[in-house]
């Protein structure tokens, strides 16, 4: 009888387990479909990087595509971020759709010139002669333990220049939608993804592991809807804003969190309706505060009729104002957490 | 070496012997166009003789005896005076404040971009640097399209967005203004025909300053390591703006400098040897054994830029010896008139041709209108939805009246 019961238990686990692993997926390997997907399907989508092949990637993202698709698709280069984002650029001048890794992109800095003035203002400069349809795709921000040098977030550097696409996936569905819809788009776009969420499991739908599921790029999303206080941000800031929105519902402050998704172009009108509602904003990123998103949402606040809204002015959370240190305690220190979004929110809110 | 010396010994026994036919015109030109005598063949067709290719790491090069023809002569001596005559206009529009900001003239240099040229097969591309007004025009573009871009005005090639450094035709992929960024782009265009399985070459052409750029070893060893079909040209004029190469240079023979990359010195003074070491690089290349490295002797008559006089670094006298000795356009007239494949009287009839051409282009490139003001916001995405540009302030916020160029210009009726 108990075994018979353990058995049923058993199969209920197993047949549970099953339905459950169907919909829930890691960012990792929705990158992974996004790519696969798309060179199967386009025969000018092909991926070049450091250990993108047959290292199966510095951090398994293209983990099996080279098997799949040969060495022509999925190319590992030298240790030559200039040379093989240039060689990606041009390749995109003449009509390939590149998908062009770096490995972090703290590395993008030495080919940021062939990102900047070949990649991003060709299409402007040739009065449309030009396209330039290309992916520069990796992980950005902080890691763990890896220091200042491994660790800095290039969210704003991109953003500030027009001619670029600056995609920001947070979960699983992002990330897959999102990279299909930049690799499908005609223009440069810097596709930051996050190192430490490539391994977060997220539910996904079925329309989400379909081959054709594309997510706008440009079109932020409500997380989580709220009435007290708007918390917007992008990438890893979404889990500290959501896990903050938990926090603050068990004290009865009911939170909206918007996950912008894309930082170029920005939506600012998905802002605008939030603060109609709730008359409070916190932006939440895990950049440097200086010249920071945040900071572009607080002056496009202020030049709008949000800024009329507001019954307290914006506060931003950010990354400390440092380069990253290696100790543990003190990189946890550079760092927001959902307790830094907790404390903007009730300052905002002016409660205790 | 042995090879090459015995070459040079060869040639000198011929040319003593030809010395002997010469015609005097030729010996008043001094002993560089001893080395280049010609032999008449049968009908319009001559043979030449040319300087021989320095060659690293080949055993054998591009032939030192050329053949022309006179249809080929005349074409060619046509576009090399118009491309002279292009950047002549060119200088002046600048000193009339008619054009604005960086002006690199090509003047000198004309035998690189024209022998270049005439090797170069359908579906063949190139990518340069910034004193890219020869070659726009070489590969498609008016004297109108290209002059009026300097002024900014609508008929430009890209009616006033991109100016003297970022014009563009089909395979043709400018016009760069950062030196040696075109380095690696241009080996990206050759990965991209590698990958169509096309049986083409980027011609990737850089300056002897360009030379030194990391970008350019980096370009070179992904080039070999995958075959690209990618011929990486040095236009070496002697200087990278104002420092001569022995002050810029540990090793100036730039033909070596691919190292692991075979390499050939072409005298760039000479549009028929240019030709003939580029049909030998194509179909190096072509026959898949990767790339190529080519160096261009050269030199240019005009300052680094419009904004230089080009004189507190060399001498005066050492610009005028060249354009006395060496005039691509002078020699290469003198060859073809000696030859009797050309006439003075043709010649004359082409220059007065390549004139009113230039003049003509002038005139539109003095009167043009200029884009209106919606001109500001267009082109920023490919096929995406009109969105809203930031103005100089909040209120000059718009959403892009057109999306691109092409429709704005139907829209005011200059399609």
């Amino acid at each position: 009888m108990a075994l018979r019961k353990c058995g049923n238990l058993f199969a209920a686990r197993l047949v549970g387990s099953s339905a459950r692993s169907a919909s829930t997926m890691t960012v990792r390997d929705a990158l992974n479909q996004a790519m696969d997907e798309e060179i199967k399907r386009d025969d000018r989508v092909f991926l070049l990087g450091e250990e993108v092949a047959q290292y199966d990637g510095a951090y398994k993202v293209s983990k099996g595509l080279w098997k799949k698709h040969g060495d022509k698709r999925i190319i590992d280069t030298p240790i030559t971020e200039m040379g093989f984002a240039g060689i990606a650029v041009g390749a995109a001048f003449a009509g390939l759709r590149p998908i062009c890794e770096f490995m972090t992109f703290n590395f993008s800095m030495q080919a940021i010139d062939q990102i900047i003035n070949s990649a991003a203002k060709t299409y402007y400069m040739s009065a449309g002669r030009v396209p330039v349809p290309i992916v520069f795709r990796g992980p950005n921000g902080a890691a763990a333990g890896v220091a200042a040098q491994h660790s800095q977030d290039y969210s704003a550097w991109y953003a500030h220049c027009p001619g670029l696409k600056v995609v920001t996936p947070y979960s699983a569905e992002d990330a897959k939608g999102l990279l299909k819809a930049s690799i499908r788009d005609d223009n440069p776009v810097v596709f930051l993804e996050n190192e430490i969420l490539y391994g977060q499991s997220f539910p996904v739908s079925d329309e989400v592991l379909s081959d054709d599921f594309v997510v706008p790029i440009g079109k932020a999303k409500i997380e989580r809807a709220g009435d007290h206080v708007t918390i917007v941000s992008y990438s890893r800031g979404v889990e500290f804003a959501l896990d903050a929105a938990k926090q603050l519902e068990s004290i009865g402050v009911s939170a909206e969190v918007i996950n912008l998704r894309s930082l170029r172009p920005f939506d600012f009108e998905s802002i605008r309706k939030s603060v109609h509602k709730t008359h409070h904003l916190v932006s939440v990123e895990t950049g440097w505060p200086f010249a920071g998103i945040g900071a572009e949402i607080a002056a496009q606040v202020m030049e709008s009729d949000v800024f009329d809204q507001l019954d307290s002015p914006l506060l931003r959370v950010t990354g400390v104002d440092v380069p990253m240190p290696y100790a543990h305690t003190l990189e946890q220190a550079a760092l927001p957490n959902a307790g830094h979004v907790v404390k903007a929110v009730k300052k905002s809110l002016n409660i205790a | 070496m042995t090879k090459f010396l015995s070459l040079v010994h060869l040639e000198r026994i011929w040319t003593q012997t030809m010395a002997l036919f010469a015609r005097q015109i030729q010996s008043l030109r001094g002993p560089a166009a001893l080395a280049t005598q010609q032999v008449r063949l049968a009908s319009t067709e001559v043979s030449f003789h040319t300087k021989p290719c320095k060659l690293h790491k080949l055993d054998s090069g591009p032939a030192t005896s050329v053949t022309l023809n006179k249809e080929d002569a005349l074409k060619y001596y046509r576009d090399m005076q118009v491309i002279r005559r292009m950047e002549s206009a060119a200088g002046n529009l600048y000193k009339e404040k008619k054009i604005r900001g960086f002006c690199h003239l090509y003047s000198g240099q004309e035998a690189c971009a024209v022998g270049m040229k005439a090797a170069m097969t359908d579906g063949d591309a190139v990518i340069t640097a910034y004193r890219c007004h020869g070659w726009t025009w070489l590969l498609g573009a008016t004297v109108t399209e290209v002059l009026a871009e300097l002024t900014g005005r609508m008929a430009g090639n890209v009616h006033g967005k991109g100016g003297s450094m970022h014009m563009y035709t089909k395979n043709f992929y400018g016009g760069n203004g950062i030196v040696g960024a075109q380095q690696p782009l241009g080996a990206g265009v050759a990965l991209a025909m590698k990958y169509r399985e096309q049986k083409n070459v980027c011609i990737t052409l850089y300056g002897d300053g360009a030379a030194n750029q990391g970008q350019l070893f980096e370009a070179t060893n992904m080039a070999k390591l995958w075959d690209l079909p990618v011929l990486f040209v040095c236009e070496n004029n002697g200087f990278g703006m104002g420092t001569a190469v022995e002050r810029s240079s540990a090793s100036t023979e730039y033909y070596t400098r691919g190292d692991y990359v075979p390499g050939i010195w072409v005298d760039g003074m000479d549009i028929l040897a240019v030709r003939e070491a580029t049909k030998w690089a194509k179909e190096y290349c072509d026959s898949g054994k990767g790339p190529l490295m080519m160096e261009m002797a050269t030199y240019r008559y005009h300052g680094h830029s419009m904004s230089d006089p080009g004189t507190s670094y060399r001498t005066r006298d050492e610009i005028q010896e060249v354009r006395k000795t060496r005039d691509p356009i002078t020699g290469f007239k003198d060859r073809i008139i000696t030859s009797s494949l050309a006439t003075e009287e043709e010649l004359k009839a082409i220059d007065k041709e390549v004139r009113k051409e230039v003049d003509e282009a002038l005139k539109i490139a003095t009167t043009d209108g200029v884009l209106p003001p919606e001109a500001l916001y267009v082109d920023l995405y490919h096929n995406t939805e009109a969105q809203a540009v930031r103005g100089a302030t909040i209120d000059e916020t718009i959403v892009q009246p057109y999306k691109t160029s092409a429709d704005l210009l139907k829209a005011i009726g200059r399609a």
